[in-house]
């Protein structure tokens, strides 16, 4: 470990830090535009200066400089102060003076280096340039006359989406950034060069011109529209959710952020079911919350336990599912599932349904199975990861389902279970290069198992795991990747069929064949409505989706950002999301509605706070009390071998931007679908 | 797109023997070569094709080639006629009378700089320094230099181009190389 001095200070580095890193772990501020820890360095645009000895008598770029032993940095000398403001009289030479109509105005990272290095005056007096907008897609709005070069977004591009389509044409004074042939960005992360874009030239289109950032109110949350669980934070103002931005978690999203999960934030304000309706004369009509309920337990008290049922949606808080668990519990009823894509995962053993090698972990492996799953659009943020272990550790990717471009190659083996029995049976090469592997992995999803067969597919991924070695000392290799936030929340509690119990399949039919009187859903909307039958439908969500139109009453729920819940993503980590508006009208918390419910049902749960539930859940399942964590799970027992089908596995997403009742209302999502999925892709910027 | 533009197969022996020069796996150092390849095949300029056709080659992204194109001046991305006139511009050459050179191009193929004539027959652009100083001012008109031009020897050279000619290249005042234009005046005696 080298010693550098830092501004008179001698600290201790690791090897191969930078002299920007060895200055900031000396506690001193560098500025940059270029350098950003996550991506190449690039070393172009010179605001990172030091003065280094021994060496040549002149300002060196810290962000590519490397630390030798002994070596001297001075930050804040006056040659550095010179060559500093020197680096920025430059770079405001191009740079236009529209910072009152620029929407990065207020955090931007020019406007604020130019505060401690600006001059105040401009020497320069020939034409400043200026650069034609580019087209590059529904998300990033582009004023290229403002873009200084540092090339933030084309390194994003190639090294972390992994869609090489960004360049930088042209050079010196006619440099410019731009797609190829300013077709649009076609990438699920697109939007993160607009955070990545330390000045105004990539903007939010959606937000633009909406609000300033000092005017907005930030919470810090979770994202629920995927199952990774990115650290996120809603921007409001008053009532509105403007914007959502990803925070900095390095165990689950880096600082990186899905469109989707950015831009979906726009339906939070449409198609809101902001009060109670009650089905009448065939019609859904407006109503109180008592006539609601009133109408409800009408039907309950003509029903017994066993002809209620209730579904958990994708969206749901974990304490909500809990509260209508034992409501459904003191009603009689078992016939309650959270697994409303009929997924045959069971809830018993924890290591069955969790990514066990964690979402970070899976930078650490060198060999990869993929079975029935396109993480790219199932979770946009594991497959970063994925690349990320390709990319730097050489990892092999083989899948057995969907052949799709995942951003890294993927040897696909082949379609269906056939395929997935000859590796876990030993017959196929690939097992062998999953013994073989030091820290090989399956990723199991949703397609394979949310089918007739699922059981089966889940127990031979087992054997897979067993007869390729997939778990061993302190690593364990068997991962499902979840594409509902609510999902493992759901099955931590047990949301699942009680003894002689029907699960969703049961309940729908059930429903159909007029077994069923009654069926609660929770935010569900993925589920045959169309099978329900005449059964009573009580539907409890936030969105006008397929749910609430099938629905006799409904009651408005609260989104994931209008209330306090707990999730737990897909490696099993609990996370909590917090409040940053209040729900719109008459809608409540949803674990409220539910116990307001069970008194007028005379079920009563007698919680009076969250906090009360929660710690409920914690006596029923001590996971919960470990908020941001992991808590690992035992490789215990669980799969029933059975016949498989011979059905090839399919992705369950076949539009990333429109998965759930919230992004189905988004029109940015729309515009994506259509820019994106329905083929209008590749439109030139100048067909307006 | 791409299928529009393929090497012929002289172009394509070529290309295999520039790309074989790279150590296995840094194929892509030949894009240079390749795209010059490309854009004598293609008549002086490389279009959208073309680039792409590179690019498929040396299984590159379309983007990173377009750069690399875009970044060379001497890769044109628009078309130019049969006789590209580069005038040189920079210091030397200015001082030797480069203005006079630039009114004669006009005069005599109708095109300013950044133009094309509208037989197809030349293209005029302004460059910066083409590295032969000693003879200036000089022009470069497709792969030939011609030196120590004056009004009334460009206007003879690009005349004999207009009549399809292929005028000698190098030195218009009889120089062979940079020596003197008025003989020796050093090492002039015996033995020298």
């Amino acid at each position: 470990m080298p010693k550098v001095t830092v501004d008179g200070v001698e600290i201790e580095v690791p090897d191969g830090v930078t002299a920007l890193q060895a200055c900031e772990m000396a506690g001193k501020e560098i500025p940059r535009f270029c350098y950003h820890e996550r991506l190449s360095v690039a070393g172009n645009c010179r605001m990172c200066l030091v003065e280094v000895s021994p060496g040549p008598p002149k300002p060196a770029a810290s962000c590519a400089l490397p630390i030798n032993e002994g070596m001297e940095i001075k930050t804040d000398t006056e040659m550095v102060r010179n060559a500093r403001n020197g680096v920025m009289e430059f770079l405001l030479i191009n740079h236009p003076l529209d910072c009152p109509i620029c929407d990065q105005g207020g955090e931007c990272d020019l406007q604020d280096q130019a505060m401690a290095y600006g001059r105040d005056g401009s020497r320069f007096h020939e034409h400043k340039r200026a650069v034609k907008d580019k087209h590059m897609g529904p998300l990033v709005k582009t004023i290229m006359t403002r873009c200084i070069h540092c090339t933030r977004c084309v390194r994003f591009a190639t090294e972390i989406a992994g869609v090489p389509e960004l360049g930088l044409l042209g050079r010196g004074e006619h440099a410019e950034i731009t797609t190829y042939l300013e077709k649009s960005l076609d990438s699920e992360l697109s939007a993160n060069v607009i955070d990545l874009c330390p000045v105004g030239a990539l903007t939010s289109k959606p937000y633009a011109f909406v609000s300033r950032p000092w005017e907005l109110e930030r919470t810090e949350s979770i994202d629920v529209l995927d199952a990774v669980g990115a650290a996120i934070r809603v921007d409001s103002r008053q009532t509105e959710v403007l914007r959502v931005l990803p925070r900095l978690n390095e165990d689950v999203n880096e600082e990186w952020l899905g469109d989707k999960s950015r831009y979906a934030c726009d339906a939070l304000t449409r198609q809101r079911l902001d009060r109670p309706y009650v089905r009448r004369d065939g019609k859904l009509q407006e109503a109180s919350w008592d006539e609601a309920f009133a109408a409800i337990a009408d039907k309950v008290k003509a029903s017994s336990g066993d002809r209620i049922a209730a579904i958990a949606g994708d969206l749901c808080d974990t304490e909500s599912m809990f509260a209508l668990k034992q409501l459904m519990g003191a009603l009689g009823s078992s016939n309650i599932d959270c697994r409303q894509d009929g997924a045959k995962l069971p809830a018993g053993s924890r290591a069955a349904y969790l990514m066990n090698t964690g979402i970070a972990g899976l930078e650490d492996t060198d060999a990869v199975l993929l079975v029935g799953t396109n993480p790219r659009w199932e979770a946009p943020l594991v497959n970063t990861r994925l690349r990320k272990a390709w990319l730097q550790g050489g990892a092999i990717i083989a899948s057995v389902g969907p052949q799709t471009d995942m951003s890294y190659p993927v040897d696909n083996l082949g379609a269906g279970p056939d395929t997935l029995k000859s590796i876990a049976d030993g017959l196929h090469p690939f097992a062998e290069t999953l013994r073989n592997a030091e820290r090989p992995a399956v990723i199991v999803g949703m397609g394979a198992l949310a089918r007739d067969d699922g059981a089966a597919v889940l127990a031979a991924v087992r054997a897979l795991a067993d007869s390729c070695n997939l778990v061993r000392d302190g690593w364990n290799g068997f991962n499902v990747l979840h594409t509902a936030a609510a999902r493992v929340g759901g099955l931590d509690i047990g949301f699942v069929p009680g003894e002689g119990g029907r699960d969703v399949a049961g309940i729908v039919s059930g429903a159909g064949a007029g077994e069923i009187d009654m069926v609660f859903l929770l935010g569900a909307d993925e589920i045959d409505m169309s099978g329900l039958g005449d059964a009573f439908v009580v539907y409890q969500g936030h969105h006008g989706d397929a749910g609430a139109h099938r629905a006799d009453v409904i009651l408005p729920g609260a989104a994931y950002t209008e209330k306090n819940g707990t999730y737990v993503n897909t490696e099993g980590r609990v996370q909590l999301a917090r409040q940053a508006v209040q729900p719109p009208g008459d809608a409540r918390g949803d674990w409220a509605i539910v116990r307001a419910l069970s008194g007028v049902l005379g079920a009563g749960l007698d919680y009076v706070a969250l906090g009360d539930v929660r710690a409920a859940m914690v006596a029923a399942n001590p996971i919960f009390d470990n908020v941001d964590q992991v808590t690992a799970a035992d490789w215990d027992d669980f799969g029933e071998p059975g016949e498989m089908g011979t059905d090839s596995f399919e992705s369950p997403v076949d539009n990333y931007y429109m998965t759930d009742p919230i992004s189905r209302a988004s029109e940015t999502m729309a515009e994506c679908t259509r820019e994106f999925v329905a083929g209008d892709g590749g439109r030139a910027g100048t067909d307006g | 797109m791409s299928d529009a533009f393929a090497f012929d197969d002289v172009c394509r022996a070529r290309a295999e023997t520039i790309v074989g020069r790279y150590p296995e796996g840094r194929q892509q150092s030949a894009v240079i070569p390749l795209l010059d390849l490309a854009q004598r095949q293609a008549g002086g300029w490389l279009p959208t094709e073309a680039i792409e056709y590179v690019a498929g080659y040396l299984d590159m992204p379309k983007i990173r080639v377009l750069e690399v194109a875009s970044f060379y001046s001497m890769f044109n991305l628009e078309p130019v006629g049969k006789n590209f006139v580069q005038l040189c511009r920079t210091t030397p050459c200015w001082l030797r009378g480069s203005d006079d050179l630039r009114a004669v191009a006009k005069d005599v193929t109708g095109c300013g700089l950044g133009e094309t004539s509208p037989d197809g027959a030349f293209t005029v652009v302004e460059v910066e320094c083409l590295g032969a100083c000693c003879n200036a001012p000089m022009v470069q008109i497709n792969d030939e230099y011609y030196e120590d031009l004056t009004a009334e020897s460009f206007k003879a050279v690009l005349e004999a181009l207009k009549r399809g000619e292929t005028p000698e290249p190098g030195s218009q005042a009889g120089r062979t190389g940079s020596e003197p234009v008025e003989g020796l005046t050093t090492l002039t005696g015996e033995g020298a």
